[in-house]
């Protein structure tokens, strides 16, 4: 054991001076390999985020949404529909909600304004998202004055900044009370934007909806899971795409890879040829060019990784938000909470080191068998 | 130490540029000796070394060391035979550029996995020996010719063989310098080293270091 | 479900690894034919070079087919949040009918390539290479299986839709119902599966290490390292896992490798997944220490593998005991 461990270090050795040797050309390589982790984990990593936060979105949402449609567009719920519901098994407890979407002119974005089921702000008063907040430079006790579509200007004082642990659902959020959101929309009072329902068991859930479907034929429910489910997949699909497109470059890198491998100089060919004759064996030389390529992988992979981390999580995955957002207007400054996931990283690993691996090997050993008696003919 | 029986080479074999380097070696050569190949450009001296050395296999025939049939055995096996028994020095050094001295002469142990103070120890040694302890931490495209030579002498033994070969070795050197490799042969065989070397230089061939000389044309022998 | 990450890695990873060995055959075949160590021709220079091309391939695929391994159960367990009635791997195995069958052949295919890395360990070391048509032979075969592994998968991930209602390890591996082998091993009584689990592992252990000490017996221990995988997959299956979980009816194999039960799944699996390779790997050497050339290299191989062998499967033994001493669930009472 003790030799082959001391063999593969003077391997490493020997490879790290041959590298350092010939640094422009491992350097080219090394960038555009680290460029191709950094385009790939950045994609994978900016989904993983996206994914976590509409988690974060569902948790908090209730099991069944009720929608009511007319001509088949969402409408709003008119009085006596809650008690036309009456009482459903399995319904713990059932809310009728009030929420709509506001542009703002000044700064030019939606806010959602929403009013809370338990401690609405006192009229007057409201609470908003973080990214609001920072667009428009508030703070808590500060006043913020809206237009309403109607017409009229409406100021409000804000109590709190809601912190940010996931900016998704609360960067263009605005609370406040019933009678302030009636007001500032023109709502009709007794009517609703739709209905909650919780409900305990999740075995219930579908029959639940179905009993509101025979209930309200011109309602809708909208499960929980289901939208999990129509996200998840969602997400997954546009990150695939987005993987699938870049396979391209992959396939490209892989041909550079290739390329850069057989490409061997004819210095170094005459190196790989004296080493061959002076007792280094076809396997010697072949885990030394494996271990170049192996230590090249691992630089690239956590440069790249290193690289796509700090473009998602500090700079808002800039160059990748329209492919993946879709709506990302929205958003100026927009931080995701930070997390890797191993899943993620051992896939990313695959896309990356595999293929480059599959590529050199080839090449690597055509270097590995130079004819050991090149070296007596100069 | 070493028979050679009906030694045959041929390059690229089968195609219309088939050629036989050798053809029909019979040879014996003796352990703590220095043998000198010599022969006319062309004549097959270089093949003959590398057939011996392990480096190639003959296309033909019979190679023998200490009596076993070397001459079937797989490239992995003849590696092994050629870093532990031979140790080579080349016409033109074929040092590697941008190694120290003391990196080069290192080498060839490498594949043994040797602990590192053990093999740092006896290289330094070995280029103290060869009056080069002073240069070992120098690069070697910046050593002289004289220097990388004994460099090259120095990368030869690290693996202690007991057989030296030298291909052409005082075809760079002057005249000053190839007496002092001269010297460096004497002080080899005189440990109990084999040597086995080609030249075209009479001042070698002539020389009171070398012990047998054999004679070589188009592939054949040509008497001792 | 194609157009998932992980999922494009795992068919890039199996088309890659059935590309190399496909593009590989012609020349092994070459290799069956023309292969001939006493001639000193340039032809037999070239094949004897490809052999390393065909080394460092087969460790390529071994590795990449380990990889794909794990890759393929963490990829099921995430993608088990689709579908109506799965809760980790087993679930999303289960939603479709090559899910387990893909996963079973990934396995096999990991013993075997690393059996086949065994044979070429030791024919490397003959000096007259006497396994080398039979190695090529092997390898010849291992073409089909890697096939049929990349089109189960595709056709696993292809045929996966969103909208399938599966069962999970809840009641695929309980007792009480009739999921044929899953259900028959979890449906063990405690008290029968840890005797043949510990009898399967113990024999294994012992069988290697008198092997390992003394030389003899080495087909015996191969076998018995087939059946410890068997026993010591069962015993995860019917016992282990309730111990893990501390839940009486939680028989997942897989979940035991979740974070949630602080990756203890991998201290159980990577003892047995080595011990069980090498141990069969001792066992297939013994069939070959009769062939010239490895009178010598054949047994001693055989008998430093039953070492690593020994040590995996007493390793898994006293994990195991470990676990079952440190949980708080009580199965058995005194
Ligand atoms: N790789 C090769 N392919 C084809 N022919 C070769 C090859 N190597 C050597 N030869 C031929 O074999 C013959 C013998 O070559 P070798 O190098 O052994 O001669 P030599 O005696 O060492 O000559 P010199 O004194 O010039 O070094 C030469 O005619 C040469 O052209
Ligand atoms: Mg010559």
């Amino acid at each position: 054991m003790r030799p082959w461990i001391e063999k593969q270090r003077y391997l490493i050795d020997y490879t790290l001076a041959a590298l350092a040797r010939r640094k422009a050309r491992n350097l080219g390589l090394l960038a555009v390999y680290a460029l191709l982790v950094f385009m790939l984990a950045s994609v994978s990593l900016f989904g993983q985020a996206l994914r976590q936060e509409a988690a974060a979105v569902l948790a908090d949402s209730p099991e069944v949404i009720l929608q009511r449609l007319v001509a088949g567009r969402h409408d709003l719920i008119p009085p006596g529909y809650l008690e036309k519901i009456g009482r459903i098994r399995g319904v713990q407890h059932q809310q009728g909600r009030l929420w709509g979407y506001y542009y703002d002119p000044v700064s030019k974005a939606n806010y959602t304004l929403l009013v809370p089921a338990a401690e609405a702000p006192a009229p007057g008063h409201l609470r908003l998202g973080a990214t609001l907040a920072r667009e428009r430079g508030l703070q808590a006790g500060q006043p913020l004055s809206l237009r309403s579509y109607g017409g009229k200007l409406f100021t409000f004082t804000v109590d709190e900044v809601l912190p940010a642990s996931s900016e998704l659902i609360s960067a263009d959020l605005v609370l406040l009370g019933e009678a302030d959101f009636r007001a500032f929309f023109d709502y009709p009072a007794g009517h609703y934007t739709d209905i909650a329902l919780s409900v305990a068991n999740p075995q219930e859930v579908r029959n639940v909806a179905a009993k509101l479907s025979a209930a309200l034929p011109d309602a809708r429910p909208i499960l929980r899971e289901e939208m999990r489910r129509t996200y998840a997949s969602l997400l997954d699909w546009r990150e695939g795409i987005a993987l699938a497109l870049l396979a391209a470059a992959l396939l490209a890198f892989a041909i550079l890879a290739w390329e850069k491998a057989s490409g061997l100089s004819a210095d170094e060919r005459r190196e790989i040829g004296i080493l061959k004759a002076i007792g280094w064996e076809t396997g010697d030389v072949l885990r030394m060019k494996l271990w170049e390529g192996l230590l090249i992988s691992f630089s690239a992979f956590l440069l790249g990784l290193v690289g796509a981390y700090v473009h998602v999580f500090h700079f808002g995955a800039r160059l990748f938000e329209p492919v993946l957002k879709g709506w990302a207007v929205l958003y100026p400054r927009f931080t995701l909470v930070p997390q890797l996931d191993g899943l993620q990283l051992f896939t990313l690993f695959f896309f990356t080191v595999v293929p480059y691996t599959a590529a050199v090997l080839v090449p690597i050993w055509r270097a590995a068998i130079i004819d050991p008696d090149a070296a007596m003919r100069g | 130490m070493i028979q050679l029986t009906d030694i045959h080479k041929a390059f690229n074999q089968g195609q219309h540029n088939e050629y036989w380097a050798l053809s029909g070696i019979d040879l014996e050569l003796e352990a703590r000796r220095v043998t000198a190949f010599q022969g006319p450009s062309g004549s097959g001296k270089t093949s003959l070394l590398t057939i011996v050395g392990c480096l190639a296999r003959p296309t033909r025939g019979r190679v023998r060391l200490h009596g076993e049939d070397i001459s079937g055995l797989p490239e992995r096996f003849l590696t092994e035979i050629r870093r532990r028994t031979f140790g080579f020095v080349f016409q033109q050094f074929n040092l590697i550029r941008g190694l120290s001295a003391l990196d080069n002469v290192m080498l060839p142990a490498y594949p043994e996995g040797k602990p590192h103070a053990e093999l740092l120890q006896r290289a330094e040694v070995l280029l103290a020996r060869l009056q080069l302890g002073h240069r070992r931490h120098a690069r070697v495209e910046w050593l002289s010719g004289g220097e990388q030579q004994r460099v090259a002498i120095a990368r030869a033994l690290i693996n202690d063989p007991e057989v030296i070969i030298a291909d052409e070795p005082t075809a760079n050197l002057d005249t000053t310098l190839s007496k002092q490799f001269l010297a460096i042969l004497e002080e080899l065989s005189g440990e109990g080293r084999t040597v086995l070397l080609t030249s075209h230089d009479p001042l070698v061939i002539k020389s009171s270091a070398v012990h047998r000389v054999v004679g070589l044309r188009d592939g054949r022998l040509c008497g001792d | 479900m194609l157009f998932q990450p992980s999922v494009i890695a795992l068919l890039l990873a199996a088309t890659l690894s059935l590309v190399m060995v496909a593009a590989a055959a012609p020349f092994a075949w070459q290799i069956l034919r023309r292969w001939d160590l006493g001639s000193g021709s340039e032809l037999q220079l070239q094949l004897e070079r490809r052999t390393y091309l065909f080394s460092t391939l087969a460790a390529f695929v071994c590795a990449s087919q380990l990889l794909a391994l794990l890759l393929f159960v963490f990829t099921a367990d995430r993608l088990s949040a689709m579908f109506v009635g799965a809760m980790c791997a087993v679930g999303a195995l289960n939603a479709h009918a090559w899910g387990f069958p893909a996963l079973l052949l990934q396995v096999a295919l990991f013993f075997l390539a690393a059996l086949w890395l065994v044979l070429n360990h030791v024919d490397t070391r003959a000096r007259n290479y006497p396994l080398v048509r039979l190695k090529y032979a092997l390898l010849l075969g291992l073409t089909p299986l890697l096939a049929l592994s990349a089109w189960l998968q595709w056709s696993y991930f292809r045929g996966l839709k969103a909208d399938i209602i599966t069962s999970c390890c809840g009641s695929l591996f309980s007792g009480d119902s009739n999921h044929g082998v899953a259900g028959e091993m979890a449906g063990l009584a405690p008290l029968p599966a840890m005797l043949w689990f510990y009898g399967s592992l113990g024999l294994a252990a012992l069988l290697t290490a008198w092997h390992a000490w003394s030389g003899r017996l080495g087909l015996l221990a191969g076998l018995s390292s087939g059946g410890a995988f068997v026993g010591g997959i069962a015993g995860i299956v019917s016992f282990l896992s309730l111990y893990l979980y501390e839940h009486p009816h939680h028989h997942c194999p897989f979940c035991i490798l979740k974070p949630e039960y602080d990756y203890q799944g991998y201290a159980l699996y990577l003892p047995l997944f080595a011990a069980t390779a090498a141990g069969m790997g001792s066992g297939v050497l013994q069939l070959v220490r009769r062939v010239r050339g490895l009178e010598q290299i054949a047994p001693a191989a055989s008998r430093r593998l039953a070492t690593v062998a020994a040590w995996g499967f007493g390793l898994l033994l006293c994990l195991a005991a470990g676990m079952m001493a440190g949980s708080r669930l009580v199965l058995l009472e005194p």
